[in-house]
């Protein structure tokens, strides 16, 4: 076990290597590049005393562009694994710094909407599967329907709609109200937790359909298995051949695609948060991409890649745990 | 044609409690639905009205090519799954007409033997769990004697105590289905229903299987229902045989007269085909022309008429009744009912 999680972690790493290559190439040739357009911005200045390519030149060794693909590659890895991980060219503070700040408004709303998707997705896929072909289960088929089909914007500005505009329950946008800050530590968390409400739903709701519909296949599988059977013919009662037999059972594809969802629930949800005016992750990473801000892209899509890599072996190692017939070697 | 089945030769036999288990004109329908409206277009005869009754302590073995309806049969006597018409008695009381409650109280008398001994075995669950779990449901046991009890029975099918904490799938198949067996043994059944219990073995681990079996019969006084197609073993275990073809019994007797003096066409064709460990010996064999025909859509009159050698013009519109040609030699063929030959002759001198 312990030989498998090493070697695995071996493999990560030498993954991870290639993909940040790969990441550093791609920024390194967009067709926006944050010095050109710092360079013109500051040759068009009134009373600039030098021209556009003086300031290129100028910028391109400030900002370390002057290298080549490699050697700027190597030159970011190399403060990288010190964990330098410089200044963000775009929001002029630290990289993690900026990070910071934003991710954890991501990761609270990730997880909340993740929490409820979990526990309204898996019971409602257990019991559509219960009951195949029965009211139930074409009603929820319907649900899961409409939740995979709605785009986020609409569902957004429908929910907006209603709730902030028709009924005035929330504000329209933003993530504080107007005296936030004459709030205590308690009404401040109230008062977030409000602003929070309707992009968790939408996440949620976007998010049902998917995860109901794969515990629904899944159940059936099971239930239409031999196993089963024989529990019923040996007289376990019905609760028991569902939470005991079948549900462990599910569990087996469950836990991998559950594994995979952990880097979802820090790389932020870009239009729910524009949408909503949160500043989160998925916000700050969309506005530094279009900006070529190469250090926080950089930073933001390394960590993005080690949890990748992370929900992978967790998937791995739960799946081992949660299957008998998985012994990992 | 169904009227006549109703006054089968088992009229009453659920009264004599020499019977476990009496199966009066068992159907099971399978609707076939239109995909679009959900409208039920037809129905899959899977099991037509059979009837048969088990002694205690006795084996009965129910053969038929694949798709005969012989494993629909055992699942709705166990009512697995729901009928769609007749009656099962077990030990007198109607299987069909027990509340969910009471039919899981009855469970444990009633066990079950699957064919395949790779899928039948939830594989989460360790062995000895597999075998206690229903035992502590129904308590059959004290607490503190489960785990040794799950010894004893584990033991007593071949199985050694150190299996109890590993998982189905570090068996082999021989070993699964002595899983399977000591999980249904556990629950001290009065009844074994074998669904093709050996067919997923090789020949070598099928004759443990089957002397595993036999020898659990004596012990424990266990009654038996063998559904097989593999008619040496069924010789083998049997104590009565029943044919079926198309969902439908044909032939029903003691082992002996079946195998000796087969009636039925049918079956005359099925045990033409047992090999004989023989060289020499000239087979005899009765080659049925064409296949099964549809359950869904099943021949008019006899069932078997479209690949019968001896058919005659009867046949073809009115499904021979079961009746008992000798005693207790029972067979549904117009062959051997006295009105009918004649009418025959007659309509061939015409």
């Amino acid at each position: 076990m312990a030989k498998f999680i090493i070697k695995r972690l071996l493999y990560s790493v030498l993954i991870l290597f290639f993909v940040m290559f790969l990441i550093y190439v791609l920024m390194y040739n967009m067709p926006t590049s944050f010095v050109e357009t710092k360079a013109r911005e500051l040759a068009s200045r009134p009373g600039a005393t030098k021209s556009y390519t003086e300031w290129l030149a100028d910028l391109n060794a400030q900002y370390g562009m002057d290298k080549g693909v490699v050697q700027g590659y190597f030159v970011w890895l190399s403060s990288a694994v010190r964990g330098n991980w410089g200044d963000s060219w775009q929001w002029t503070v630290p990289v993690l710094e900026k990070f910071n700040n934003t991710v954890w408004y991501s990761f609270a709303l990730g997880l909340v909407s993740f929490i409820f998707e979990v526990i309204i997705a898996i019971p409602l896929g257990i019991t559509a599967a219960k009951k195949q072909y029965s009211f139930t289960d074409y009603f929820t088929t319907v649900v899961a329907m409409v939740s995979i089909s709605l785009p986020t914007f609409f569902l957004a500005t429908l929910l907006k709609y209603v709730f902030a505009v028709k009924l005035g329950w929330v504000d329209l946008t933003g993530m504080q109200g107007r005296d936030y800050q004459f709030l205590s530590t308690f009404g401040k968390f109230l008062d977030l937790a409000k602003h929070f409400a309707l992009p968790a739903v939408t996440l949620t709701v976007i998010g049902i359909g998917s995860l109901m519909r794969y515990t629904r296949t899944n159940m059936l599988e099971v239930l239409n298995s031999d196993y089963i059977r024989t529990a019923r013919a040996k007289g376990v009662p019905e609760k028991k051949v569902i939470g005991k037999h079948a549900f462990r059972n599910t569990l087996i594809p469950l836990v991998t695609m559950l594994g995979g969802m952990l880097p979802g629930l820090f790389s932020g949800a870009l239009i729910t948060e524009t949408l909503f005016g949160i500043r989160g992750i998925g916000y700050a990473s969309y506005y530094s991409m279009t900006q070529a801000d190469i250090p926080f892209i950089m930073f933001y899509l390394a960590f993005i890649s080690v949890l990748t890599l992370l929900g992978n072996l967790i998937s791995d190692l739960l799946y081992a745990a949660v299957d008998p017939r998985v012994r990992l070697s | 044609m169904s009227e006549v089945k109703d006054q089968m030769p088992f009229e009453g036999a659920e009264k004599d409690s020499e019977n476990l288990l009496v199966v009066k004109n068992l159907k099971k329908y399978f609707p076939i639905k239109s995909s679009f409206f959900k409208m039920t277009v037809g129905n899959v005869k899977a099991v037509d009205g059979v009837s048969f009754a088990i002694k205690k302590g006795t084996t009965m073995g129910l053969v038929g090519e694949s798709g005969c309806g012989k494993s629909t049969t055992g699942r709705t006597i166990l009512r697995l799954q729901e009928k769609t018409d007749g009656e099962v008695y077990f030990d007198g009381q109607d299987i069909f007409k027990l509340s969910k409650e009471e039919l899981r109280k009855l469970r444990p008398r009633i066990q079950i033997i699957f064919q395949d001994p790779y899928s039948s075995l939830s594989p989460r669950l360790p062995v000895g769990e597999i075998i206690a779990e229903a035992v502590r449901e129904h308590g059959i046991v004290p607490k503190e004697e489960l785990d040794d009890y799950v010894t004893r029975v584990m033991e007593a099918c071949g199985l050694q105590e150190w299996h109890k904490n590993r998982y189905p799938h570090e068996f082999s198949g021989g070993q699964r289905q002595r899983i399977c067996i000591a999980r249904a043994l556990a629950l001290n059944p009065d009844f074994i229903l074998c669904d093709e219990p050996v067919s997923a073995l090789d020949v070598s681990i099928q004759a443990q299987i089957i002397n595993l079996l036999r020898e659990l019969q004596k012990e424990f006084g266990l009654t038996y229902l063998f559904i097989s197609h593999d008619l040496s073993v069924v010789e083998h275990i049997s104590d009565t045989v029943g044919v079926m073809y198309l969902g439908n019994m044909v032939e029903y007797a003691e082992t002996e007269k079946i195998y000796s003096n087969p009636l039925h066409p049918y079956t005359t064709a099925l045990f033409s085909a047992i090999p004989v460990p023989d060289p020499d010996y000239k087979m005899n064999r009765i080659v049925l022309q064409g296949n099964i025909p549809s359950p869904a859509n099943p021949p008019s009159g006899c069932k078997f008429h479209t690949r019968c050698d001896k058919c005659m013009e009867i046949c073809k519109n009115k499904a021979p009744e079961m009746m008992e040609v000798e005693p207790g030699h029972f067979c549904a063929c117009h062959l051997y009912d006295k009105n009918v030959s004649e009418e025959n002759k007659e309509t061939k001198e015409n």
